[in-house]
């Protein structure tokens, strides 16, 4: 395939052993200390919860499309783990509300987070930049048992009296502190624990990125991806402090009784004697703080790995390296002042929200900027249709879509009748589902030959995708026009009890609008039915996939095809030099279509 | 290959990997405590005259345990700079005067949260409110000591220094007299909640700053003898977590005993 396929394969055979025993199962496998086996739990892990995550969904979506009904399949079991608020199969509020606060909250903290920036970043950052592993290993094994921790604790509070969180995943106080189950306090705790993880692997990912790139690999050599990871990573380090810090007097709030978030005058019978004198905005503030920042960390490593995959089947350069090192700084920065556009209708005053939407409206020049260099970097480029390509080839207008979408939402004025709708579910979604896990699922049948020494089948991961897009915008297109048409989100009945009121503003609603629940509800379904495709590939090719041929099966200039397959411990087998920039491919002249960085 | 920058800097940062590691470290808990004093500005300024207690806390013992908290900053550094001379028992002792200063700040800090545990705001039957000090307790009875509180005149204080007469006495209350009663803890109001959040995270950091210096100062010194360097770096980056926790105190003080 490759012309310099197995340059350093002599070596593969016992050199890496020499000054590394061999480790018991649980010393390799369990608690590792080796970034890639760390990658590789942090990605199936994250794996898992997504598709429990989704698996809520779908249980919610039945409750939308159907309210009232037993739920098929799963009602039974429903009702023999959780009890009454499942009595019959039938999904009650509480149970909706705690299902959609937990998927919200197990999607981005505990899906997509890890195995966009934890995962991908673990396994690929220290290869690409020619280290030999983090900077600190055993605070990279902590940052992972941290995590798993965290996740625990979330997934236990299903199970206590009252159920998980109920207040969403934004937590709202008074609301969440309002609720006198035990699910918010369970939900504070696992945070505390998620964020302290996400802050260990933040410092490492930083501090390897500052220290350990191999000689020769300047700032402006360095892959997108890794600038991506290294920006990402700083939006962890300074945005989830003051979420922690909330957490902790929300925490204060439910457990010592303090009324940081209660203002005064709030008569709830479940908080019994409160001092008041706190204030409600005070926890949105610091909550969107952390999560508009939080929205970057989702969308920012997956444009990476687009960049990666794009440049590498387009067989180009990157059109404007630097007009997308320098956008996503810009982006970086500029996420930390744009957190108010959450809260327009809040009250907050009007000029606060000029400021916003002013700032709001800044950032997305920057992103216009990068989807812009990624679509002219396919210009004349002779592509290479394989199914990490395609994903991303649909990443671009997914994310697109859900970028121009974000704009009404950006404004002011229009911002007073989309809020809370279905439309700004819509809106995020498009960025995240067909957006961010498209780039993510293209990763994993890009990186999986490094792992595994393997390729996914190529003929199942384009059914995996064809079904994904068709599905992922049946469920979402609707959506918008549910949500212009005034549908509100969090509506455990689909909005029946709502159309059918004859007071107030709820004439609107038409039941050609209701009905569309059931179609978008069918199209869910199926999205998780489109899964299963990938999940057998994805296993099956671990040892059965098409064997690689060589360590640089793409053709790929980065330097993490430099090493065996799969990387050993240590990684590189021999100390290397960097020459030039990540992106050589077809250089005129050039002996083949493309240059590793470490070919002088 | 081995991890490079474990112990000499890399040449172009000037830095080895640890230093960037707890400077970025520290980075994150400027943000931590910054939303905190963020929600005090915010709770402050939102208080309603006569809501936001002034000159709750002695200002005297604040005063000592900022003394404390520099010396143990001071002995830090000397720790340091002995070691940096090679001279490993001098190392010892100073660090010994780091850890001492750090069971006097939290000693000192526990008695103000006694102190403050103990102090009550009773509301009487009659509609008077007594705020003061328990001093004796029993089923039936209890005795304060303390004073009746002047709504307006309350209202009249608007900062920790300004001159005011209260005139303390011994009163005796029974207990079927008292409409609502409860201490000054953290759910008193939120200058308590925000003082005992704040000074409780910052204890959190003390105890665990002094655990890490206890540590290399005790059952890992052996490091000294087998990689001096590395030791050296470690008592380093210990040192500026301490420095940081000393400075999170330096604002503190005066936050909330002063202003």
């Amino acid at each position: 395939m490759s012309t310099q396929a197995t340059s350093h394969a002599p070596a593969h055979a016992g050199a890496h052993d020499d000054h590394h025993e061999e480790l018991g199962f649980l010393r390799k496998y369990i608690f590792s200390t080796d970034h890639k086996i760390i990658g590789i739990q942090y990605g199936i892990t994250s794996l898992l919860f997504l598709f429990f995550g989704f698996g809520l969904m779908m249980m919610m979506r039945w409750s939308i499309a159907h309210p009232g009904t037993p739920i098929p399949l799963v009602g039974h079991l429903l009702e023999k783990m959780l009890g009454d608020t499942a009595a019959k199969g039938v999904m009650s509020p509480d149970l909706y509300n705690a299902f959609g606060a937990m998927h919200g909250t197990i999607m981005v903290f505990l899906g997509i987070v890890p195995l966009a920036f934890a995962a991908f970043g673990n396994y690929v950052v220290p290869l690409q930049i020619g280290a030999p592993d983090m900077a600190f290993p055993r605070i990279n094994m902590a940052s992972y048992q941290v995590y798993v921790i965290g996740g625990v604790v979330m997934l236990v509070s299903f199970f206590i009296p009252g159920g998980a969180a109920q207040a969403g995943w934004t937590s709202y106080s008074p609301l969440a502190t309002a609720i006198a189950s035990n699910g918010q306090t369970y939900w504070l705790i696992g945070m505390i624990f998620l964020i302290t993880s996400s802050l260990l692997g933040a410092v490492n990912f930083l501090a390897t990125i500052i220290q350990l790139r191999a000689p020769g690999m300047t700032w402006m050599r360095l892959p997108f991806f890794v600038w991506a990871q290294f920006v990402t990573g700083f939006l962890l380090l300074l945005a989830f402090p003051p979420l922690e810090a909330a957490g902790i007097m929300q925490l204060m709030d439910k457990v010592a009784h303090t009324s940081f978030f209660l203002p005064t005058g709030l008569a709830v019978s479940s908080l019994g004697h409160i001092s008041g004198g706190g204030s409600p905005l005070l926890w949105q503030h610091l909550f969107w703080f952390l999560a508009h920042p939080e929205v970057y960390v989702l969308i920012l490593p997956a444009m990476g790995i687009v960049t990666e995959i794009l440049a590498n089947n387009a067989r180009k350069p990157i059109w404007g390296y630097k007009s997308l090192v320098y956008s996503i700084l810009v982006l970086g920065f500029m996420s930390f002042i744009v957190w108010a556009h959450h809260m327009y209708l809040t009250g907050m005053g009007s000029r606060i929200s000029t400021f916003f939407q002013t700032t709001t409206m800044i950032i997305s020049i920057p992103s216009v900027i990068i989807l812009t260099c990624l679509f002219l970097s396919l210009w004349g480029g002779s592509m290479r249709f394989n199914t990490p390509m395609l994903f991303v080839l649909a990443f671009l207008p997914m994310f697109g879509i859900g970028g121009l979408t974000g704009l009404p939402l950006g404004f002011n004025f229009s911002d007073l009748h989309l809020h809370d709708t279905y439309y700004v579910i819509a809106h995020f979604h498009y960025i995240v589902a067909p957006g961010t896990i498209f780039a993510l699922f293209a990763g994993i049948y890009y990186w999986f030959p490094k792992a595994t020494g393997r390729f996914m089948s190529e003929f199942w991961g384009k059914v995996h995708f064809v079904c994904s897009l068709v599905f992922m915008n049946a469920i979402f297109q609707p959506m918008f026009a549910q949500g212009m048409a005034g549908m509100l989100r969090r509506m455990g009945d689909g909005g029946i009890n709502y159309a059918a009121s004859t007071t107030g503003l709820a004439n609107g609603l038409s039941d050609a609008n209701i009905h569309m629940n059931q179609w978008v509800s069918i199209a869910a379904w199926c999205l998780g039915l489109s899964q299963i495709p990938f999940i057998i590939n994805f296993f099956w090719s671990i040892n059965h996939g098409k064997p690689v041929t060589n360590d640089n099966p793409w053709d790929a200039t980065t330097l993490e095809w430099q090493t065996p397959t799969p990387p050993p411990h240590g990684n590189f087998t021999k100390a290397l030099v960097v020459y030039r920039g990540p992106y050589e491919y077809s250089v005129p002249g050039a002996k083949k279509d493309f240059t590793p960085q470490n070919e002088p | 290959m081995d991890i490079p920058f474990t112990v000499e800097p890399r040449k172009d940062t000037g830095l080895f990997n640890a230093k960037v590691g707890i400077w970025l470290f520290l980075a994150s808990e400027v943000m931590l405590f910054g939303a905190l004093f963020s929600t005090y500005i915010l709770l402050r300024v939102g208080a309603a005259p006569g809501d936001w207690p002034h000159g709750l806390l002695n200002i005297p013992l604040g005063m000592l345990n900022t003394i404390v908290l520099i010396v143990s900053s001071i002995t830090v550094v000397m720790a340091w700079a002995s070691l940096k001379m090679n001279n490993f028992a001098r190392f010892r002792k100073f660090q010994a005067v780091t850890l001492m200063c750090s069971i006097a700040f939290l000693c000192i800090k526990s008695y103000e949260y006694h102190d403050k545990f103990t102090h009550y705001e009773v509301q009487l039957n009659d509609g008077k409110v007594l705020d003061g000090h328990m001093t004796e307790s029993d089923a039936e009875k209890f005795e304060i000591h303390g004073h009746y509180v002047d709504k307006a005149e309350a209202a009249k204080v608007t900062h920790a220094w300004q001159e005011r007469e209260v005139k303390e006495d011994h009163y005796t209350v029974k207990r079927s007299d008292v409409k609502y009663m409860e201490s000054y803890g953290p759910w008193h109001n939120t200058y308590t909640a925000i003082y005992f959040t704040l000074t409780g995270l910052h204890a959190l950091h003390v105890i665990g700053g002094a655990l890490v210096i206890f540590m290399l100062w005790g059952p890992l010194a052996g490091m000294w003898k087998t990689d001096p360097e590395r030791y050296t770096n470690r008592i380093e980056i210990s040192g500026l977590f301490w420095h940081f926790v000393d400075l999170v105190w330096i604002f503190l003080f005066p936050v909330l005993y002063l202003l």
